[in-house]
């Protein structure tokens, strides 16, 4: 075994300690071990890339046969090629700074031991999903991401609403990964493997391109992973799954577990290749969850329900992506949106840590001059999410957009409108928060432990546009000519949008949400009541009808009816010899008649 | 050996029964040795050696002496994979059942535990038995110390469910008895001379109506036990009154006796109408798995939604069993260890509720986690076992299940498959009552002790042993194929 399962490993073996050693463990060991594992692991995984780099060579580590009957057989087996190493990087990197930042975020926090214990092992569970070569095991690592979710979702427990917030993340995911086990099941059934790479093999020769079970096969799959990664229409979950703490939101809720369903797409996409139609249904998916959710961001008054629903539309354009065949392009936004969005989120963190925990932006303002650190880092975030040029943002939905033109100049104008809003609503955000007359005065500060995320997170918001992802190998050429009119179209819209915002929101406060389109639109279109009126209300109506077990109902009835039978016999044991005499009487004349017929 | 253990076990409870009058404490002691010397006889029987072999495959011991020649009844005994792995459950199902009535059963503690061995010897006889009218015997005597356990140990309303208990099994009982009979006469006519024994009787049960008219008759006893759904309902009543050892035993191993029978008799002595019955058997699955999902999420008592989370669970084994397809039988027998375990310690949890709060209403509880963690780290990851998470033991059989079923029945499979949401749901639904909500004033609760922490520990171990690495049980999850009764000890 050489350094590549350590990465795993140690977040986990550090979760294990934390959880039974909670008890003993003081705060210092706990912040020490919980962040120095990842931080570890962020290390290792340098080392691993590098040495990836250098040689370029995927390979295949294998620890052991997972289980085996007769042909079926799959492995607990680490598959490690470019895209591996980009998801392990942002995964150990992001989440080594999120984890530092949580020190100081939750220091005050009974739970602290149990916090880093979840956290870290959401870190094991995230990279176990990006390594596996088989599908099986990706779906462990994506089923306990899920746990993670939900346990972190509702880590203060203690208020029903996060409870109820962190069950309706589980099963509406559970939902689509239901959906995505179908899925494993036909390529099982079909193919005969689970290894994704021998899928990938096999698939072309066993499937004409557009076969309906390749098809089927595909959209199971885009089910699993509309449900991860809050895509339309399994996106209620997240703006509620923002009942966590914010350092979590930024790590699982936008960073990095979100984003699987991306990866999962990503991964598989030689099978998506023979389907057309999933594509095609993927890129309308995406571009149509990414207009809906940058007009649910526009009119949220909630910081963080903001950032969610900005999440759930970047998100929408990475699918977008996918599903015009630009894998890479795809891979390359969920970076650039991992660093971005994590430090939105941290800065967020940062604003609500100062005060008191609040969270509506319109009690906010004039934080510019009170947290310049925190400032400075909202505005670069925004400015990448916004795509303003230069920025990281703007090189990675650029490619997007492009690609979408080529494809369809139909997904183009969709994507290109939402860019406008997520423009306006980046800036709404920011203008209302940080400018105009102070509400609040900040009552703490955050530290060097807080600003240092902040800092390195912000040189990523900016120059990620710069990196190069070693995704050649791995995925086929999207991207034909540079078109430098399409650049300059978005960078257009864009500033307008910027403009617009500053226009509206810099020279007054106008309310927040009132009247029916806005309403409309911050309930989020009301698909959350529709599906409390389609699935929960229906589901326990049934519950309760059911309760008391129908079933039995038929064993009552025999029951009474044993009872009836033997109450009516022993009524007739009177111990009056005259009824004993009428009875014997009746019944010889009933057998005498009887005897009689027989005989004539 | 075989013999050994039963008499083991038997003598045991006889010792446990005599030192009530005087030592009634000694007793635990006592069952605690017993189980120990009947686990170091399994020991000795162990499948030792190179797992490639497949050491499933062949008996691991045998013995027959005759004991009603006249009718061609004997004592025949065998021991192969199937059979070992359920044994091994057996015992330690039944460690950890005389670890739950430790401190819980105060009233004449010597009778309980004889009760508790005696059920035991009649399941070790029911995995061993094979000869069909010995089975039957041991498929008696497991029913009656059962129902004491339940009648004089249990909670509020144990008189119904002990009766309700004993009528169903009972009446079930009686089907399959005479299930035997006939075929056992059935089988004389073609060969010479009446005999009880599975491995006379295999291939000779007739075919057409009679011949699903016998199978019937076991299906139904069987069904019972496992519970089907429709004959389900003496289940809930059952699991809720009896005391948590009760509960252990009767959810751990008693259901894993009709699964047992499905696959060492139904499945082998009858193919052909087993094979033309499996539609139906796969809609009772289905049916299962759902309605006591539902009904789960539906309960406000702690113990009768563990109780309806088995009904929705054990309707897994029915379609791994009915999809004539070797993954998902196997996955089957992995869910009957995987089940056997989860299920045990959501009962220990319940009852450790009970003895602290004094009730089972969830209504009651709320809030726990404040004061218990441990507990309720124990509960959360029980009940994530038992909705399914990959990396536990329930995740790998109900995967295996659901696969083999998919690539036979694709349409069922997708049913089956809402299982998994609706586990999720009641599962955490569960959590959310017991354990989170805003802290529980009136309820003061210690948290576990040693002794429960590590019988917790113990089967959580267990259950990620079996999620990670389940092989050596899939390689043990075989019958043996019809006396290849090679590499037997004298």
């Amino acid at each position: 075994m050489n350094a590549l399962w350590l990465v795993p490993l140690l977040p986990l073996i550090s979760a294990v300690i934390l959880i039974l050693g909670s008890a003993w463990l003081g705060r210092r060991a706990v912040a020490v071990l919980g962040v120095g594992s990842v931080g570890l692991a962020a290390l290792l995984t340098a080392r691993v890339v590098t040495a990836f780099l250098g040689s370029g060579e995927a390979s295949t580590q294998v620890l052991w046969t997972w289980m085996a009957v007769g042909d079926f057989s799959v492995q607990v087996a680490a598959w490690f090629d470019g895209l591996t190493a980009v998801m392990m990087s942002v995964i150990t990197g992001v989440g080594f700074l999120i984890h530092l930042y949580s020190a100081r975020f939750m220091a005050e926090d009974d739970s602290y031991a149990r916090y880093f214990a979840y956290l870290n092992l959401f870190v094991a569970a995230m990279l176990v999903l990006v390594m596996a070569d088989n599908l099986l095991l990706l779906y462990l690592g994506w089923e306990g991401v899920g746990a993670c979710s939900y346990l972190l979702v509702g880590f203060w427990y203690k208020d029903v609403a996060n409870g109820a917030a962190a069950r309706k993340a589980f099963i509406v995911t559970r939902v689509g990964d239901t959906a995505m086990a179908l899925g494993l099941f036909l390529i099982l059934a079909e193919l005969g493997t689970l290894n994704i790479q021998s899928v990938l093999q096999l698939a072309p020769g066993h499937w004409a391109t557009g076969d309906t079970m390749v098809v089927l096969a595909t959209v199971l799959l885009l089910g699993g992973a509309v449900g991860k990664s809050a895509q339309l229409p399994l996106h209620t979950w997240l703006p509620d799954a923002m009942a966590g703490p914010t350092p979590v939101s930024a790590l699982i809720h936008a960073a990095t577990m979100v984003t699987a369903g991306v990866y999962l797409i990503a991964r598989t996409h030689g099978l998506f290749l023979l389907a057309p139609t999933t594509l095609e249904i993927i890129a309308w998916l995406g571009v149509l969850t990414a207009l809906l959710a940058a007009c649910s961001a526009l009119v949220q008054t909630d910081i963080k329900r903001i950032l969610a629903w900005s999440t759930i539309s970047q998100i929408g354009y990475m699918f977008l992506a996918l599903g015009v065949g630009a894998f890479g392009a795809a891979i390359f936004h969920l970076v650039t949106h991992a660093f971005f969005k994590a430090l939105l989120f941290l800065a967020a963190g940062a604003v609500i840590y100062c005060l008191h925990h609040e969270h509506n932006i319109f009690r906010m303002g004039g934080l510019r001059s009170r947290m310049p650190v925190t400032f400075v880092s909202f505005l670069l975030g925004a400015s990448a999410l916004a795509a303003i040029p230069f920025t990281s943002g703007f090189y990675s939905k650029d490619v997007i957009l492009l690609a979408a033109w080529q494809h369809d100049p139909l997904l183009f104008v969709a994507g290109l409108c939402g860019a406008a809003l997520t423009a306006f609503y980046s800036f709404r955000l920011l203008f209302v928060a940080f400018f105009g007359p102070a509400q609040q005065e900040p009552d703490r500060t955050i530290g060097w432990v807080m600003a240092v995320p902040l800092g390195l997170l912000c040189v990523g918001a900016l120059a990620g546009g710069a990196l190069t992802l070693p995704l050649t190998d791995v995925f086929p050429p999207a991207i034909g000519v540079v078109n430098h009119t399409i650049e300059y179209i978005a960078i257009t819209v864009t500033l307008a949008a910027v403009g617009l915002a500053a226009w509206r929101y810099l020279r007054q406060r106008p309310d927040p949400a009132s009247g029916g389109l806005r309403e409309f639109w911050f309930a989020g279109w009301r698909v959350d009541a529709l599906y409390e009126l389609l699935w929960v209300r229906p589901y326990c109506w049934l519950a309760k009808r059911t309760q008391g077990e129908p079933v039995d109902h038929l064993y009552n009835g025999i029951v009474a009816l044993a009872r009836a039978n033997h109450r009516t016999l022993s009524a007739l044991q009177t111990g009056q010899l005259r009824w004993y005499a009428t009875g014997m009487v009746f019944g010889l004349v009933v057998l005498l008649a009887v005897l009689m017929r027989a005989a004539l | 050996m075989l013999v050994t253990l039963l008499l083991v076990l038997l003598g045991g409870g006889l010792l446990c029964l005599a030192l009530d009058r005087f030592r009634p404490e000694a007793a635990r002691l006592v069952s605690l040795l017993t189980l120990v010397v009947a686990a170091l006889i399994l020991a000795s029987l162990a499948p030792l050696g190179p797992a490639s072999a497949g050491p499933g495959n062949a008996w691991l011991a045998y013995v027959q002496m005759p004991w009603i020649p006249r009718f061609g009844i004997s004592i025949e005994l065998g021991l192969d994979g199937l059979s070992f792995l359920l044994l091994v459950l057996t015992l330690a199902l039944g460690f950890i059942a005389v670890s739950a009535s430790w401190t819980e059963i105060s009233f004449r503690p010597g009778l309980f535990q004889a009760n508790l061995l005696w059920t035991l010897a009649g399941v070790v006889g029911v995995f061993l038995a094979l000869d069909l009218f010995l089975f039957f015997v041991f498929w008696e005597i497991m029913l009656v110390p059962m129902y004491l356990l339940i009648a004089v140990w249990g909670h509020e309303a144990r008189a119904h469910a002990a009766y309700k208990f004993f009528i169903f099994t009972q009446v079930s009982g009686l089907l399959m008895l005479l299930a035997i009979l006939v075929l056992a006469w059935t089988a004389r006519t073609t060969g010479q001379a009446l005999s009880f024994s599975y491995f006379d009787l295999l291939g000779q049960a007739p075919t057409g109506q009679l011949g699903m008219a016998i199978m019937l008759g076991f299906f139904i006893a069987f069904a019972v036990k496992l519970p089907a759904f429709g004959v389900h309902t003496w289940l809930p009543d059952a699991h809720t009154q009896a005391p948590t050892a009760g509960s252990v035993l009767l959810a751990g191993i008693l259901l894993k006796t009709g699964a047992y029978g499905l696959i060492r008799f139904v499945l082998p002595l009858f193919p052909e109408s087993s094979l033309a019955f499996a539609p139906i058997a796969l809609g009772l699955g289905v049916a299962g798995i759902l309605y006591g999902a539902v009904l789960a999420f539906a309960q406000d008592d702690f113990k009768r939604l563990v109780a309806y989370s088995s009904v929705s669970h054990m309707g897994f084994v029915l379609l791994g069993l009915y999809a004539f397809n070797a993954l998902a039988q196997r996955g089957a027998v992995v869910q009957l260890v995987a089940h056997g375990i989860s299920t045990a310690a959501l009962f220990m949890m319940a009852g450790a509720l009970q003895q602290r709060l004094h009730t089972r209403d969830m209504r009651k509880m709320g809030g726990l986690w404040q004061q218990a963690p441990r507990m309720g780290a124990c509960a959360l990851f029980f009940a994530m076992a038992s909705l399914g998470l990959p990396g536990l033991g329930n995740f790998v059989a109900e995967f295996m299940v659901l696969a083999g079923l998919f690539a036979e029945h694709p349409i069922t499979a997708a049913l089956a498959a809402l299982g998994l949401v609706t586990a999720a749901i009641y599962s955490l639904s569960l959590i959310q009552r017991a354990f989170q909500g805003p802290d529980n004033d009136q309820a003061k609760i210690d948290d576990f002790g040693p002794r429960e922490l590590t019988t917790m520990a113990v089967m959580a171990a267990a259950l990620l042993w079996l999620g990670l690495y389940p092989q050596p049980v899939l390689d043990l999850a075989r019958i043996a194929p019809p006396l290849s009764l090679s590499g037997l000890s004298p």
